[in-house]
C-alpha cells in the first residue's frame, strides 16, 4: 500500500513534468548562482529521468534547487551542502555515483581494461617479429634437412 | 483490409526468411550450387513482402483507420501529414516493423552488390542476415502486431507526443535504425566468415563499405537527435548520457573502431579476428540498444514500451544472438591466421591502439548504462550513473583517442619515422600550447581542462591540415602541382581527411559550447528587458496563436546586440489539443561565434512571463563538423576501388576497352 501511495504521489509529481518555470529566487550574486549552478547538476532530479535538478522542470527539481540556493546563500560549502542531499536521498541523488564497494568495477573498470588491453597490445605488437623468425628445428627436422641437404651436396659433388 | 494485406504480407516474409535460412546454409555445407542460388531470390522476395506491409500499416496510418490498434494510439486525424507519416515508427510496433524492412532491404542489397562474392560466402551471408529476420518477424508476429485490429472503433485516435511532432524527430528514428541495422551486414559477413574458416583483404573490402554506410546512418541519426534535443527540449542541451543516446552511441563508437581496423585487415592482412570480433559486438550493441529502448528495461525519457512478454523475448533472442556468435567466435577464431608485420611505432599500431581506447569508452558507456540496474538487481542499492560521471571518464579516454588520431594519420604503414613526425609538428604543437595559455588569459579564473582540450582540439585540426599539406607537397614543389596532387587525391583520403577535419571541427564546438554557455532565467513584465552576455533582450509583446492540432503563445521579442544590431525572435510555447503537454520551440538566432537561444515560458500572474535565454558560443560548429563527417563518409564511398570489380562497373571498363579499339 505504501509503495502504491508513493506511485501515486510520484506520478502527480511527473505531471507538470513540462511546464516551462523559471525560478524567482535566483542568487543575486552571479558567483553564489554559478556555484549553485555546479551543484544542482550533479544531483538527480528524483522523480525524471536521467535528469539533473538543474535542468528539470519537475516541482520536486524546483523545491530542490531551493534548498540549494538557501545553503549556498547561507555560505555552506559544497560538500556539506551535497551530503545533506545524500543523507536525505542516499547515493541514488548523485549523478556522479561516489566509490563504493558497488561502484568498484564501475571506477576502476576502464582502468583494468586499459591496462589489460594495453598489455595484450603490446604482446600482440613486440611478439609478432619474433614469431616470425623461424624457431629451431627439432632434432627429426634436422635428419631430415641432412638428408636432404645430403642428397643435393652428392649431387652437386657429382657435378664439378 | 489492407491491414490484412500487411499482416499476411508479414507471414510470408517470416516464410521466405526461413527458406533464407536453411537453405543456402546447408547448401553451403554440401557445396550445392542450386541450393546456395536460393538465397538471392529469397532475399528479394522477403524485403518485398516487407516493404508491402510497411507500406500498409503507412497507408493505415495517412487515412487515420482508427480500427488498427496502433493507429488508434498513436495517432490524430487532425495531425500534419509529415507527422502521420512518421508516426508509423513513432511507437513500438511501428518501429520494429521499420526496423526489419531496414534488415530486408540490406539483405536485397547484399543480393544485389555481392553478386561477385564467392558463391558460399554470400549464401552464408544471406542466410545469417536472415536468421536475424526470422528473430523479428516472431518477435512481431507473436508479441507486437502492427496490424491488430480493435473490436470496438474509437472515433478519434489518441495522438502523438507532441515532442516528437517535430521534422528533427521525425527523420530521426528512420537514420538511427539504418544505422543500427546496416551493421548486421557487417555482423553477417563476420559469422559467415567464420564458418568458412577465412578472412582476407577481399573480405574486409567488401565489409568495409557497408560498415561506412552504417556508421554514415548512425552519425546522422544520433546528430539529428541531438540537434532535435537542443532545439526542442528548451533548455539547450544536446547530449544528456540518456541510456537510450547512450544505445545509439555503443554501436556508433564500435562501428568507428570496426571502420578503422578493417582498413588494417584491407591494407595488411592483419587484425584479422579482433575485426570479426569488433562485428560482432558492434551489431550486438545495435540489437542492445534496439532492447534497452524497446524494452523499458532503463527507464528513460524515451522508452515508451514497457512490457515484459516483449522484453523477454528480446532478451531471449539478444540471448542466442550474441551469445551464439560469441561461442562461433572462441570455436573458430584461431583459424583467422595474423598476417602482416608491423614495428610498434606505425600506422597499424596507432590504429590498434586508437581501437582500444574507443573499445574501452565503449565498454564504459555500456557499463555506465547498466550500473544502476545490476546494482538495484544485485546488491538493493538505488545508484545512479549520469552525466557528470560519463563526462569525466569519458573525456579522459578521449584525450588520448584525439591525440592519437592527430598523430597517427601520419603515421607510415608497417614503420614509422618518429623524428621525422615530431619536427613536422613541431610548429602547430606550438601554436596549440600558445592557444591554451591565451584561453586561460581570456577566460581568466576558468578552469584548466577547457583550456586544454581547445589546445587538444585545435591541434587535431592543424594536423589534419598539416597531413593533407604533406600528402601534396604543398610548398616543396611549385603551388599548382600541389593544387594537381590534391585533385588527384583518391576520394578515399578524401573522405579520410574530412572525416577527420569534421569531427576536429565537432569537437571544438563540444569543448566551447559546453565550457562557457550563458544562461539567464528571469520573469519579466511586458516591456522589461534581461542582459546577458552582449545582448540585451526586451519582451515586447505576447500574442495568441492557433496551430493545426495546437494553440501557443508566442513572444515578440527584440534582442540588441553591443554594436546596436537588432532583430525580432518569435520563441513560442504550445500547447496540444490531445495531451495535456506543454511544449517550447525557442528562438534560435545561429551565427558562427554563437547562438542566442530564447525560450518563453507560461505565464506567471498577470502580464509576467518566465523568459530563459542561452548562449551557447560556437554551438554551430557542433553541426557544422557532424555534416562534414558525413561528407567525408559519403565521398570515402563513393572511392573507385569499392566500385571495381562489382559487375555494372566491369562492362562498363570492357565497353571502354572496346571503344579504345
Amino acid at each position: 500500500m505504501r509503495v502504491l501511495i508513493l506511485a501515486a504521489f510520484l506520478f502527480a509529481l511527473t505531471l507538470d513534468a513540462n511546464a516551462i518555470g523559471v525560478d524567482k529566487d535566483r542568487l543575486a550574486d552571479p558567483q553564489q548562482e554559478a556555484r549553485a549552478f555546479k551543484i544542482m547538476k550533479q544531483l538527480r532530479c528524483l522523480v525524471c529521468q536521467n535528469e539533473s535538478i538543474a535542468v528539470s522542470d519537475a516541482s520536486l527539481a524546483e523545491d530542490l534547487r531551493a534548498i540549494v540556493r538557501k545553503q549556498v546563500r547561507a555560505g555552506k560549502p559544497d560538500a556539506e551542502i551535497i551530503a545533506f542531499m545524500t543523507s536525505r536521498y542516499g547515493d541514488w541523488v548523485l549523478l556522479k555515483p561516489p566509490l563504493r564497494p558497488g561502484t568498484v568495477i564501475l571506477w576502476f573498470g576502464p582502468l583494468i581494461l586499459l591496462v589489460i588491453g594495453g598489455f595484450m597490445v603490446f604482446r600482440f605488437v613486440r611478439q609478432r617479429p619474433e614469431t616470425a623468425i623461424a624457431r629451431p628445428l627439432d632434432a627429426d627436422e634436422k635428419k631430415r634437412l641432412k638428408k636432404i641437404l645430403g642428397e643435393k651436396n652428392e649431387q652437386e659433388g657429382n657435378m664439378p | 483490409m489492407i491491414a490484412e494485406l500487411g499482416h499476411f504480407s508479414l507471414v510470408l516474409a517470416l516464410g521466405l526468411a526461413v527458406l533464407q535460412v536453411i537453405v543456402p546454409m546447408v547448401g553451403a555445407a554440401r557445396d550445392d550450387g542450386r541450393m546456395m542460388m536460393l538465397a538471392r531470390p529469397a532475399a528479394y522476395g522477403q524485403f518485398l513482402f516487407c516493404l508491402l506491409a510497411f507500406l500498409a500499416l503507412t497507408y493505415c496510418y495517412i487515412i487515420s483507420d482508427f480500427s488498427v490498434a496502433v493507429v488508434a494510439r498513436n495517432s490524430h486525424s487532425l495531425k500534419p501529414l509529415l507527422y502521420k507519416i512518421s508516426g508509423v515508427w513513432g511507437n513500438h510496433e511501428g518501429s520494429i516493423l521499420l526496423w526489419v524492412t531496414f534488415l530486408a532491404l540490406y539483405g536485397a542489397l547484399v543480393a544485389f552488390f555481392g553478386r561477385n562474392l564467392p558463391r558460399s560466402l554470400q549464401a552464408r551471408v544471406l542466410a545469417v542476415q536472415a536468421i536475424i529476420g526470422v528473430g523479428f518477424y516472431l518477435f512481431m508476429l507473436l508479441t507486437s502486431n502492427p496490424f491488430e485490429r480493435l473490436a470496438n472503433v474509437p472515433f478519434e485516435g489518441n495522438g502523438m507526443n507532441p515532442l516528437l511532432q517535430d521534422p528533427g524527430l521525425a527523420f530521426h528514428p528512420p537514420f538511427l535504425y539504418l544505422g543500427y541495422v546496416g551493421l548486421s551486414v557487417a555482423f553477417s559477413f563476420a559469422i559467415a566468415a567464420l564458418i568458412e574458416g577465412r578472412v582476407d583483404p577481399a573480405w574486409a573490402r567488401w565489409v568495409r563499405p557497408w560498415t561506412l554506410l552504417a556508421w554514415l546512418f548512425l552519425t546522422i541519426g544520433i546528430t539529428l537527435g541531438s540537434w532535435w534535443a537542443y532545439y526542442e527540449l528548451g533548455w539547450g542541451g544536446w547530449w544528456g548520457w540518456d541510456p537510450v543516446e547512450n544505445a545509439s552511441f555503443m554501436p556508433w563508437l564500435a562501428a568507428t573502431a570496426l571502420l578503422h581496423s578493417a582498413i588494417v585487415v584491407e591494407k595488411r592482412n592483419s587484425l584479422k579476428s579482433w575485426t570479426v570480433l569488433l562485428a560482432i559486438v558492434a551489431f550486438s550493441f545495435s540489437l542492445l540498444g534496439t532492447f534497452i529502448v524497446r524494452s523499458g528495461i532503463i527507464t528513460s525519457v524515451h522508452a515508451f514500451a514497457t512490457d515484459p512478454k516483449r522484453g523477454m523475448f528480446i532478451l531471449l533472442f539478444l540471448g542466442l544472438v550474441i551469445g551464439g556468435s560469441f561461442l562461433l567466435f572462441a570455436l573458430r577464431s584461431d583459424r583467422l591466421q595474423a598476417g602482416g608485420l608491423f614495428a610498434p611505432v606505425s600506422r597499424e599500431s596507432g590504429l590498434v591502439i586508437n581501437n582500444l581506447f574507443l573499445s574501452v569508452a565503449a565498454a564504459v558507456v555500456l557499463y555506465g548504462t547498466l550500473h544502476p540496474l545490476l546494482s538495484d538487481a544485485l546488491f538493493g542499492v538505488k545508484s545512479s550513473v549520469g552525466a557528470p560521471f560519463f563526462n569525466l571518464v569519458f573525456g579522459f579516454l578521449m584525450i588520448p583517442v584525439v591525440m592519437m588520431m592527430g598523430l597517427g594519420v601520419h603515421f607510415k604503414w608497417k614503420r614509422a619515422d618518429i623524428r621525422g613526425i615530431s619536427q613536422r609538428l613541431a610548429a602547430i604543437t606550438g601554436l596549440s600550447l600558445l592557444a591554451v595559455l591565451m584561453t586561460l588569459y581570456v577566460a581568466y579564473g576558468g578552469s584548466l581542462m577547457p583550456a586544454i582540450w581547445v589546445g587538444i582540439a585545435l591541434w587535431l585540426l592543424l594536423s589534419m591540415f598539416q597531413e593533407l599539406g604533406h600528402r601534396i607537397k604543398l610548398f616543396r614543389v611549385p603551388f599548382g602541382d600541389s593544387l594537381r596532387r590534391l585533385m588527384r587525391q583518391p576520394r578515399s583520403s578524401w573522405g579520410m581527411s574530412l572525416g577527420h577535419i569534421g569531427f576536429a571541427i565537432a569537437l571544438i564546438g563540444i569543448v566551447v559550447t559546453s565550457s562557457w554557455n550563458l544562461e539567464v532565467q528571469k520573469v519579466v513584465k511586458i516591456g522589461e528587458s534581461l542582459t546577458i552576455g552582449d545582448h540585451t533582450v526586451t519582451l515586447k509583446d505576447v500574442i495568441p496563436v492557433a496551430g493545426p492540432n495546437y494553440s501557443a503563445v508566442r513572444g515578440i521579442v527584440t534582442v540588441t546586440a553591443k554594436d546596436g544590431k537588432s532583430y525580432i525572435a518569435y520563441p513560442e510555447s504550445r500547447t496540444y489539443v490531445s495531451s495535456p503537454m506543454t511544449t517550447t520551440e525557442g528562438d534560435v538566432a545561429t551565427t558562427l561565434t554563437g547562438d542566442l537561444f530564447i525560450v518563453i515560458g507560461e505565464a506567471q500572474g498577470l502580464d509576467q512571463w518566465g523568459m530563459r535565454v542561452y548562449y551557447k558560443p560556437m554551438q554551430v560548429w557542433l553541426w557544422i563538423g557532424a555534416a562534414i563527417m558525413v561528407l567525408g563518409g559519403f565521398i570515402s564511398l563513393s572511392d573507385r576501388r569499392y566500385r571495381i570489380g562489382t559487375p555494372g562497373k566491369a562492362t562498363g571498363i570492357i565497353k571502354d576497352a572496346r571503344h579504345a579499339h
